[in-house]
């Protein structure tokens, strides 16, 4: 997505298959962002990475299911998607992980109030609330939330990601957000956002 | 319109995806019911903290490294086929000649040997029963089509 035409994403993915020189191309205009929703939704570095090269391979080998005038990056988000889902059951009922257990927190403040180790600490320790509340989310919550504020996704492109409308994407985003406010206020002991 | 129905349109003002009469007529609402302009306040409030913060980017190495992991992906997968067809044949190949040796050799009683055989059978009566079973319930299933 990210502003590229869908018909270009297509075009793309036709000379993707037919060699492994275009194949790779598309992987590398791709990884970034197949990589970022995977982070999102799974929580941590390794897994990520791991699940979103998958999700690549298996695009690939799966690429006859895809026709010619298929919009591509909704498909492959699908495999992505459900494979990060799977994976996070597998996990729920290994319960050897969570996601607020992972000690390393994957999101940061984008500029930083200068060198003061005071607010520094304050930034860290707010961010690593932020991330334990949307670790919390269910999974439909918290993949509206990686969408819409980790990838900048406008709600129409949303809606062509999840198979659904716009009311839907906005309801969705409503009920993932009142619900990490909560979460948040709980974290924090009651004391608001 | 009622505030719960404003209240659908929150999220895509927040979001700056409300055109300019939408816009408008929210902000309107907003303007005389407190209720709706606390929660939206409290809204606010989250975005202003979600949009502060960014995911952290792996190292350069690991974008360097990246395609050349789904390529041994690709590659290791279809090695895995190759050697799981090959594999099944061989073992399907080695096991039918066992049965054969053990069928034709005189030296084998023939208690040994009918037992032999009504296990192949009973294998394979099950096999056809969970696959009829599979397939009857694959056919009646409802929502098969359904996107997940």
């Amino acid at each position: 997505m990210n502003g590229v035409c869908e018909n270009q994403v297509a075009l793309e993915w036709t000379r993707a298959v037919d060699s492994r020189e275009a194949f790779e191309a598309f992987v590398k205009t791709h990884m970034r962002q197949a990589y970022a929703v995977a982070l999102g939704l799974v929580g941590n570095h390794e897994d990520a990475l791991e699940l979103s090269q998958e999700a690549f391979a298996r695009a690939y080998q799966h690429r006859g299911t895809l026709n010619a005038h298929g919009k591509f990056f909704p498909w492959f988000y699908q495999i992505l998607r459900n494979l990060c889902f799977s994976h996070l059951r597998k996990r729920q009922v290994r319960q050897a992980e969570s996601l607020d257990a992972d000690p390393e927190c994957p999101i940061q403040v984008q500029a930083r109030d200068g060198s003061d180790p005071e607010a520094l600490a304050e930034q860290n320790e707010t961010t690593a609330r932020l991330w334990r509340a949307i670790g919390r989310l269910d999974e439909k919550h918290r993949e509206v939330i990686i969408l819409r504020h980790f990838q900048n996704l406008s709600y129409d492109q949303m809606a062509q990601l999840l198979f659904c409308n716009k009311g839907t994407v906005t309801s969705r985003l409503y009920y993932a957000r009142q619900r990490l406010k909560e979460l948040l206020d709980d974290e924090k002991g009651g004391q608001g956002v | 319109m009622t505030c719960r129905e404003y209240r659908d349109l929150m999220m895509a003002f927040l979001d700056q995806e409300l055109d300019g009469p939408q816009r408008k007529a929210f902000e309107d609402h907003i303007a005389g019911c407190r209720g709706c302009a606390e929660e939206l306040a409290q809204f606010q409030q989250l975005k202003t903290l979600t949009d502060r913060v960014t995911l952290t980017e792996p190292e350069d190495r690991i974008w360097q490294q990246y395609w050349d992991n789904v390529y041994n992906r690709i590659e290791r997968g279809l090695g895995w086929m190759l050697f799981s067809i090959a594999a099944i044949l061989l073992i399907l190949y080695g096991g039918f000649k066992a049965i054969e040796t053990i069928v034709t050799d005189p030296a084998v009683g023939l208690f040994l040997k009918i037992t032999l055989l009504a296990l192949i059978a009973g294998v394979g009566v099950l096999f056809v029963s969970v696959a009829r079973e599979r397939l009857y319930f694959w056919k009646r299933e409802r929502y098969k089509d359904v996107r997940r």
